[in-house]
Formats: C-alpha cells, sequence, structure tokens
C-alpha cells in the first residue's frame, strides 16, 4: 500500500509537468485547430535557457523566469514564420511546416550545442522527506509548487483579464471576434507566448527531474502532453491538466510494478483507447460538424 | 487512340529494360563501384517508401509519421522468418508485408475513423514505441539489431520490386477506390455525402502504404546485411516525409524524383548529419509555404506529357 502510494506521488510529480505542457497544447489548439509539433522542442529550448542561466550563477527562480521569457519571445517568432503564413493553407501543409519548426529547433540545438547531455548543477538541497512511509523530495515540492503557480496564473489570464476574454473569443468563433473589434493576429501571439512560457518552465522542471538536458529531450514528453491533452479534452485547459496527472499517475504505476519497459508505451496505448472509446476526451465537449 | 497507347506502353517498357539492362551490366561486370551501387539500392527502396507514403498522405490527404516503423516492422519479420524459421525469401517478404499491413490496421482504425489529426500523433508516437520494443526484445537482438543477414536482394528484386510497387500506387489511384481516396483528400463531407465510406478508404490507403514500407523493409534488410533499431528512428520518417513533400503530394513521379533527389543529398551531406536535417527542416518549411502542392503538384511526368512536349518541339521547329 505505501509503495502505492510512493508512486503515485512521483506520478503526481511527472504529471503535473504533463500537464504544464498539455496545456500548452491545447490552448494552441483551441485557438488555431493545429497540433503545434514543436511545442516539445520549445520545451527543451527552455531547458537549455534554464541550464544556461544556472551554469551562469543564477538561483532557480531567476533561471525559470529568463527561459520563460525566452520561450514566450521563440513562440511568437514560430508563429509569425511557420504558422502564420499557413493559417489559410490547408491543414497537411501547416502540419508540415510545423513538422519543420520542431526538426528545424531540434537539429539547429544539436549543431549548435553538440548532442552531448547535459545536466542541471545542485539548484536545491537534495533533501528527502519522510511521511508515514513516503519519501518526498525537495524537487517533488518544487514541481507541484511551480505547477500550482502557474495554472493559478494561468486561469487568472484566461478568465480574469482581457486578454483572456478575447483568446477565448477567437478560439470560439475567429470571424466572429474580428467583427467584434478583436485583433486576432495579437491574440494568437499572445496564445503562443503563454503556452510557450509554460513549456519553458515545464522544461526546465524535466531538466532538473531527470537531470538530464539533451537536444531531443522534448520529444517524448511533448508527444506524451499530447496525449494528455486528447485524453482531457482537446482545447479544454481544466481537462489538459486533468489529463496530465491521470496519465503521470498511470504511467508511474506501470513503471512502479514492473513494466518500466513500456512506460512510453503506456501513453499510447491510452491514446487509441481514448480514440476508440470517447474521441472527445473527458472533459470535452462534442463539437457538430460544420460544412 | 488506342494503337498509341499501346505503342507508349511498348516504349515504357523498352525503357525499363534498358535501364534495368544497363545497370545489371555495370554491376556484374563491376564498372558501378560499391558506393554507388550502395546508393542506387538506397535511392530504389527510398523511391518504394516515398511512393507508399505518399498513398497516404498525397493522395488520401491524412498525414502518417511513422513509415519507418512500419519499415521496421517488415524488416525484422522478414528476417525472422528467414533467418530463425529457415523459410525462402519470397514468403519472408510477403510475412513482412503482412505483419505491417495488421499494425498499420491496429493504428489506423481507431485514428483515422475520426477527423484531425490523430493519425499524425499516434503514427509518430508508434515509430517511437517499435523502436523501444525492439531495443528491449532479445530475442531480436536488442540494440544491437541482427547482423549476417544473407544477402538475398539483388538488382532484379530491387529494380522490379520498384516499379511493380509504382504501377500497383498508379493503378490503385486510377481506380474507383482511388478516385474515393482523392475524395476524401479534397473534401471529406462532400466525399462522404456522395456516398464515399471515408473510414474504409482511408484504413485501406493507410493498411497499403504500411504494407508497402513492410515491403521496402525487407528488401532493405536483405540487402544490408545489418538491421538496428536506431536505424528506423523517426529521422528515417522524416526523410522519407520530406522526399514526399518536395516531390510533391499527389505525384508518383514527383516521388520518384524526391527520392532520387533526397539520396543523393544524404550520401553527399552524409558528414554533417546535424545540418542536413537542418537544412531538411528549412526545405519543409519553405516548400510548406511556398508550393504546398510540392515541386511536381499532382502532375505526372507521364509519357502523354513526354509526347505532348515533342508535339509542342515539332510544332515550334516546323513553324522555323
Amino acid at each position: 500500500m505505501q509503495e502505492f502510494f510512493q508512486q503515485l506521488l512521483n506520478g503526481l510529480s511527472l504529471g503535473s509537468i504533463y500537464a504544464l505542457i498539455a496545456v500548452g497544447y491545447t490552448m494552441v489548439y483551441g485557438i488555431i485547430q493545429l497540433i503545434n509539433f514543436a511545442h516539445g522542442d520549445v520545451l527543451m529550448v527552455g531547458a537549455y535557457v534554464g541550464l544556461g542561466m544556472a551554469l551562469a550563477g543564477f538561483g532557480l527562480v531567476p533561471s525559470i523566469l529568463v527561459a520563460m521569457l525566452v520561450c514566450a519571445v521563440l513562440g511568437v517568432v514560430l508563429e509569425r514564420v511557420a504558422y502564420r503564413p499557413l493559417r489559410n493553407a490547408s491543414r497537411l501543409a501547416a502540419l508540415t511546416s510545423a513538422i519543420g519548426a520542431s526538426l528545424f529547433l531540434e537539429y539547429g540545438m544539436m549543431a549548435v550545442f553538440s548532442p552531448r547531455t547535459r545536466s542541471y548543477p545542485v539548484l536545491l538541497p537534495d533533501k528527502i522527506y519522510n511521511f508515514y512511509g513516503i519519501r518526498i523530495a525537495t524537487k517533488d515540492f518544487l514541481i507541484l509548487g511551480t505547477t500550482l503557480v502557474l495554472v493559478v496564473f494561468l486561469q487568472y489570464i484566461v478568465y480574469r483579464t482581457k486578454t483572456g476574454k478575447a483568446m477565448r473569443a477567437v478560439s470560439f468563433d475567429k470571424d466572429a471576434a474580428r467583427l467584434m473589434g478583436i485583433n486576432v493576429d495579437s491574440t494568437i501571439a499572445v496564445t503562443f507566448a503563454l503556452g510557450s512560457a509554460l513549456a519553458a518552465a515545464a522544461g526546465v522542471l524535466i531538466g532538473i527531474y531527470f537531470n538530464a538536458v539533451y537536444p531531443l529531450m522534448g520529444l517524448m514528453p511533448g508527444l506524451k502532453a499530447f496525449v494528455a491533452a486528447v485524453l482531457g479534452g482537446i482545447g479544454n485547459i481544466p481537462g489538459a491538466m486533468v489529463g496530465g496527472i491521470l496519465l503521470g499517475m498511470t504511467e508511474a504505476l506501470v513503471s512502479g510494478y514492473g513494466g518500466s519497459m513500456f512506460r512510453d508505451a503506456v501513453a499510447f496505448a491510452i491514446l487509441i483507447l481514448i480514440l476508440l472509446v470517447k474521441p472527445t476526451g473527458l472533459l470535452g465537449t462534442r463539437v457538430e460538424e460544420k460544412v | 487512340m488506342k494503337e498509341k497507347n499501346w505503342f507508349q506502353t511498348l516504349i515504357i517498357f523498352i525503357v525499363l529494360f534498358a535501364v534495368y539492362g544497363v545497370v545489371q551490366l555495370g554491376i556484374s561486370e563491376n564498372l558501378i563501384s560499391d558506393y554507388y551501387q550502395t546508393n542506387i539500392f538506397l535511392a530504389g527502396i527510398n523511391i518504394i517508401l516515398a511512393a507508399t507514403l505518399n498513398l497516404i498522405n498525397g493522395f488520401t490527404g491524412h498525414l502518417s509519421l511513422g513509415h519507418a516503423g512500419f519499415m521496421a516492422v517488415g524488416a525484422y519479420t522478414s528476417v525472422v522468418v528467414t533467418m530463425k524459421l529457415g523459410y525462402p525469401f519470397p514468403l519472408a517478404v510477403l510475412a513482412g508485408m503482412v505483419f505491417a499491413a495488421v499494425v498499420g490496421f491496429i493504428i489506423g482504425l481507431p485514428t483515422l475513423r475520426l477527423r484531425g489529426d490523430y493519425l499524425a500523433i499516434a503514427t509518430l508516437g508508434f515509430g517511437e514505441i517499435i523502436r523501444v520494443i525492439l531495443v528491449n526484445v532479445e530475442y531480436l537482438g536488442g540494440a544491437t539489431g541482427i547482423l549476417g543477414i544473407p544477402r538475398l536482394v539483388n538488382w532484379t528484386w530491387l529494380f522490379w520490386g520498384t516499379v511493380l510497387t509504382l504501377v500497383l500506387i498508379r493503378n490503385f489511384v486510377r481506380s474507383s477506390h482511388g478516385r474515393a481516396c482523392l475524395a476524401i483528400r479534397e473534401n471529406e463531407i462532400a466525399a462522404e455525402m456522395m456516398g464515399v465510406n471515408s473510414t474504409y478508404y482511408k484504413v485501406l490507403a493507410f493498411v497499403l502504404g504500411a504494407a508497402g514500407a513492410g515491403f521496402a523493409g525487407s528488401l532493405y534488410a536483405h540487402y544490408f546485411y545489418v538491421i538496428q533499431p536506431s536505424k528506423f528512428s523517426f529521422l528515417l520518417s522524416f526523410d522519407i516525409l520530406v522526399m514526399v513533400m518536395v516531390g510533391g503530394l499527389g505525384s508518383l513521379t514527383g516521388s520518384c524524383v524526391g527520392a532520387l533527389l533526397l539520396t543523393v543529398l544524404s550520401a553527399l551531406l552524409q558528414n554533417f548529419p546535424e545540418f542536413r536535417m537542418v537544412l531538411y527542416a528549412v526545405m519543409l518549411i519553405i516548400s510548406a509555404i511556398y508550393r504546398p502542392q510540392g515541386l511536381f503538384g499532382d502532375k505526372e511526368i507521364s509519357a502523354q506529357l513526354l509526347s505532348r512536349w515533342g508535339g509542342i518541339f515539332r510544332a515550334t521547329s516546323r513553324s522555323e
């Protein structure tokens, strides 16, 4: 039983990272109906920026903040260069461009910084607290705390500010929003900036959690976060969080009970199952087809 | 008209036999060095991969990012059949294709039932999963892969295999099934209105494409002696995707040109793998923005087209 709760806690940490990434996916998907393939790679860039800051002697909080800022800018640039010219193009062209952007970040990074795996310097006292036999490390607190703060911040932006209102309006109906005087282009840019900033924070957290930073590190978390977003109902922010945490817990339980080889396969088994059983996701609403 | 078609077919056959014969002669007389031979075989396998991926991406309009995964399934299955079970090679090729098709069906059915881009993510994930599984299964050699595979593929196999694949895809696309796939690409809802069972045709095209990748995989395994899980990473899937995108979505001859182009490029940039991928990435983005239909669009270089060009040429020379 203790083991079970231990795995559940590990899953909660991992899952909240997935949730952070999934929220970015789901926001972008909600607003332009495009899978942002480069999302996982933005995460990787964030991890590198955070690593650079940490190596330069900055503490944890400035590292995360600078990584978020840099990636917010990166997200806007990506949107401008690779996505905006294709907004009215065919779906396949837009997806191809997104994949191109993803490859560009991965291999550009590899060309510049070599494929070598790097690790974070010690930013936190590595202490383990024992709580009724369940071991909680400082980094678990860090991950849960950061996620909580960011999620509350995001909720505030999306539901309490004018920008958030514009985002919701654009994702509801782009043309009607434009008629109401909303600047659709800048709203989409803000969405990318927010999503990318969250991904950057997740990148730093992943770098610390697994203690490994390398150019392809964003690939698997990115894919899994997409599964989490689909699990929760794509386009739905609370859904993405629920999906992320559920996915993290399932994965931790599977790898904790001897299936560590299949931990990466779990996410895709879940994806196929959810697409078969409830394609709209747990919290998603059914969308009627429009001709 | 009928006579002309017959004449064109004859010319195509003569050209094919000429190409086949010249290369065969070059190989048997050792006029073509090993380096060029390797690249010629790679080009052939790439053409099969690009053409079959084009069936999914170009003709049906759904993005698949796991072509290397299906190739791996075909390669490993065929090697198990020839090396571990000791059956003859044609049977192994068949087994590789069938197994790749079955895996394609398992992935394709749930994801293609829906609209949207689920196939892209599911296939990308599948490509990675298959690699992880291959690394972990001791029976299949783990991370070192399988070594010492007998070379059972010669130029005859490769050349006619490639030609057969292209002819089959061309005939499929021109059949009523192919028309249904094209209709789905152009407008899925309208196609359904016309009574096209869109799920059936999407899954059909996807499964056929997967089988084709399995075919390419079994040829690859039995030519290059060695298969390793790392060979079939998602990089290869992207390579194939770039071939299809550059050559033209929905153009088989475009896929051939794209595959040849990329084979040459890869050979030239062999020592700079990172820059090669950066270059491909830029090519993908630029082609998506400025020429989303690829170099050829859905045009084919056909005998008719060539004879029309010839006609223009004759007309201009006559007027002079």
